[in-house]
């Protein structure tokens, strides 16, 4: 069940991800799909359906090499964070405190609009039919990708790479702390 | 309650400040806007634990502030522009506790002997104001060797043979190099280069209550998980220590109040939107070179220098592939560096006349950055080329970079004022930046770009290229303008002389024509040399904090 979306708008971002990041099954890299990046974008627009919001993962290790799995706990926000976070994802909705520069056009509006562009038949359409309507809507596929790239490498207690799948497919070891690099392994080849 | 001294800002300058007057007894209350997520205030060796190896946290979701949605800056090239071009995060360095030393990798240089008496030693450049400091480097050297203790720096003495004379060794050996910096290293001294071990705050070895850094590559851009970084933790822990010092976090200083000549204090604004004063004797202003004048501009002082000779250090980069993975996520972003660019030799001068110029200087050339793989995924296309660039990671793991932080040099028209439309979440007016660089920049770019690429390829690159930031008249894949700097290294704007005509501090920080308004960040920079601006600023703000109290020199 996704949090935010719907079970249609989900499946819609989903189909759209995987056009943006695909799976190379030939060298075992995942895509979109796989890694869970929906989950990650789905997670962003819901993030003041949980407490404490899922905005900022905690510190100081999230356990993988070590330590405690501090990156579960999420980060309670001050005012002004839950502020600024609630105008980008919810918008400014005509609230005063939200539109002291004018009015803000959040996330989710963004999402809702842009996956229904995409048209209802997208999970179905040809791969190069989706990647058309993708292009002839750049703006929101800018932010999609945008959204993509994090959920994709982005640490995995935000939703996304899952497992930490996509970091071991581009051989990039994540989070290191507390075990770091020895310093031979920072000088050696 | 009037307490000693106000201090704006818990970033390096305000921090060393608070330093030296809590040591000398003075009572101070540090104020900070943003969030404290590096230490206990009430017994400050306890280290927060908040800060981590979370790309998303730290370059995608403004973790250490300010959220450009909350505090905008406007920004246009000239005034021709209109009231502003852009809106949004313009030279932003964190506002948190800690402020700018929390995201910086720590490269800590000092300045060069000319670099504090350029006009004395190479002569004006027009369109530019290119002025001596109104101290000398000697002036500054036992500052220099305070904050290398106090925040902790490791480096190798001698290893830089056009370093200015210092008076003792570094306080920790330098830590490990990259293996990428090994190649590069060896490649520019094949080209007649002199790279050294970057002076580095960050502990190669247990220092000060603090573990040695162990390499974990999220240095530039991140808060140290492990608080192996020093600056500006080690100065707040030790002001803190004494008892001494108030930490106030999430709090806006919105006016310096005066009664004629002196300042009585200082009005802020609380977490919860409430106004109240601090009564203070002294004010000491240290809250970066945008928002330093901005405040002083809302406090209605009226120097009509404030805000300009805003300066940054125009960056050019050398990007060469290299045929192998260079694992760059190991290690702590820059570990050499070389001075070549900075000093006037043959190419300069020919370059220099080439172009019309009395001179040109360049800046201090870093090897190596950060390495991070969200920052790389967006800057491929989508589609299958993305996942085979991933793989391949050309922009990663297989790039180096050499980042050159070029001498900007002042110009009048180059200004922090404040936006007459944009509002901050708090209601105050947004600052706002012109700025163009003058063609000296653009010229020592080209020449040193240039020379840069050819040691990539002696490195054995298989792909080069140059670039550099701003680039002016130009816009980038999603319509911003590549004019704004994406340095964070400002400085300027309140110009420090010894003539109120032409400054708006004297030599020792003090504001013109008020008796107890101490600016102590790089605001005051004259000029911009080719350094990063950290330890010349917690040097100048020790020693201006030394003078107000009247305080030997800081042990």
């Amino acid at each position: 069940m996704p949090l935010w979306l719907t079970d249609d708008e989900y499946r819609v971002l989903e189909a759209a991800c995987e056009r943006l990041v695909p799976e190379d099954p030939e060298h075992g890299a995942p895509g979109a799909r796989s890694a869970g990046v929906a989950d990650y974008v789905d997670g962003l627009l819901g993030a003041f359906c949980v407490d404490p919001p899922r905005i900022w993962a905690g510190g100081p290790t999230s356990g993988r090499y070590g330590g405690e799995a501090g990156f579960s706990t999420f980060h309670r926000l001050g005012p002004l964070d839950e502020l600024a976070w609630r105008t980008r994802i919810e918008g400014s909705q005509g609230i005063a405190e939200r539109e002291f520069n004018g009015p803000v056009a959040g996330w989710q509006e963004r999402y809702r609009d842009g996956l229904a562009s995409l048209g209802e038949d997208f999970c179905d359409a040809p791969s190069t039919e989706q990647d058309e309507r993708l292009r002839a809507r750049p703006q929101f596929t800018a932010l999609l990708y945008g959204h993509c790239c994090e959920g994709m490498y982005g640490a995995p207690e935000y939703g996304g790479n899952r497992h930490g799948s996509a970091w071991r497919a581009i051989e990039f070891a994540g989070d290191v702390q507390p075990r770091g690099w020895t310093d031979a392994e920072v000088s050696g080849p | 309650m009037t307490v000693d001294a106000v201090v704006v800002g818990s970033g390096p300058g305000g921090a060393a400040a608070a330093d030296v007057l809590t040591r000398a007894g003075w009572s101070v209350v540090i104020v900070e806007k943003g969030r404290n997520h590096l230490l206990d205030p009430h017994d400050p060796t306890r280290l927060a634990t908040d800060f981590s190896n979370d790309e998303i946290k730290f370059l995608s979701r403004h973790f250490l502030g300010p959220d450009p949605l909350l505090e905008p800056r406007t920004f246009r090239t000239t005034e021709a522009e209109g009231d502003h071009s852009f809106v949004g995060d313009v030279n932003n360095i964190p506002s948190t506790v800690g402020g700018g030393g929390t995201h910086a990798d720590g490269k800590v240089p000092r300045f060069r002997e000319e670099d504090f008496a350029l006009e004395t030693t190479y002569g004006p450049i027009e369109g530019a104001d290119v002025a001596d400091w109104p101290l000398a480097y000697a002036d500054l050297e036992p500052f220099y060797a305070h904050a290398e203790q106090a925040i902790g720096v490791a480096g190798e003495a001698g290893a830089n043979p056009f370093a200015a004379w210092r008076s003792g060794p570094y306080p920790m050996p330098s830590g490990a190099p990259m293996y990428g910096a090994l190649l590069s290293g060896a490649s520019a001294e094949r080209a007649g280069l002199h790279p050294y071990p970057a002076p580095t705050a960050a502990n190669s070895v247990p220092y000060d209550g603090r573990p040695a850094c162990n390499n974990c590559g999220f240095c530039a851009f991140f808060g140290c998980p492990i608080h192996a970084k020093g600056d500006p933790v080690a100065l707040l822990q030790r002001a803190l220590a004494t008892g001494n010092a108030e930490l106030v976090a999430e709090t806006f200083v919105a006016r310096v109040c005066t009664d004629g000549r002196r300042a009585t204090g200082v009005e802020v604004v609380g977490p919860d939107g409430a106004v109240r004063r601090i009564d203070a004797r002294h004010v000491v202003i240290a809250a970066g070179a945008v928002e330093t004048p901005r405040l002083l501009l809302l406090s209605g002082f009226h120097h009509p220098l404030i805000g300009r000779y805003f300066m940054v250090h125009f960056q050019t980069f050398a990007l060469g592939v290299m045929p192998q993975r260079l694992h760059s996520e190991r290690g702590r972003a820059v570990t050499h560096v070389h001075d070549d660019a900075v000093i006037v030799d043959d190419a300069a001068r020919a370059a220099a006349r080439a172009a019309g110029l009395p001179w040109v200087r360049g800046g201090l050339v870093e090897h190596g950055g950060p390495s991070l793989p969200i920052m790389e995924a967006k800057l491929y296309p989508w589609g299958q080329a993305h996942t085979r660039l991933m793989r391949e990671s050309p922009m990663r793991d297989r790039l180096w970079a050499f980042t050159m932080q070029g001498e900007d040099l002042p110009q009048a028209t180059n200004r922090v004022d404040l936006d007459p439309t944009v509002r901050d979440v708090r209601g105050f007016p947004a600052p706002r930046v012109t700025y163009h660089p003058h063609r000296h920049e653009l010229v020592a770019s080209a020449l040193h770009g240039a020379r840069l690429v050819g040691v990539l390829e002696d490195m054995g690159a298989t792909w080069t290229m140059t670039s550099a930031s701003p680039l002016v008249g130009k816009t980038d894949r999603r319509g911003a303008s590549s004019a704004v700097p994406i340095s964070r290294h400002v400085m300027g704007t309140t110009r420090m002389g010894t003539d109120p005509e032409t400054s708006v501090v004297d030599p020792f920080g003090r504001v013109h024509g008020l008796d107890n308004v101490v600016v102590a960040d790089s605001s005051v920079f004259v000029t911009s040399a080719g350094y990063g601006p950290t330890l010349t600023l917690v040097a100048l703000a020790a020693r201006a904090a030394a003078a107000l109290a009247g305080s030997e020199l800081p042990g």
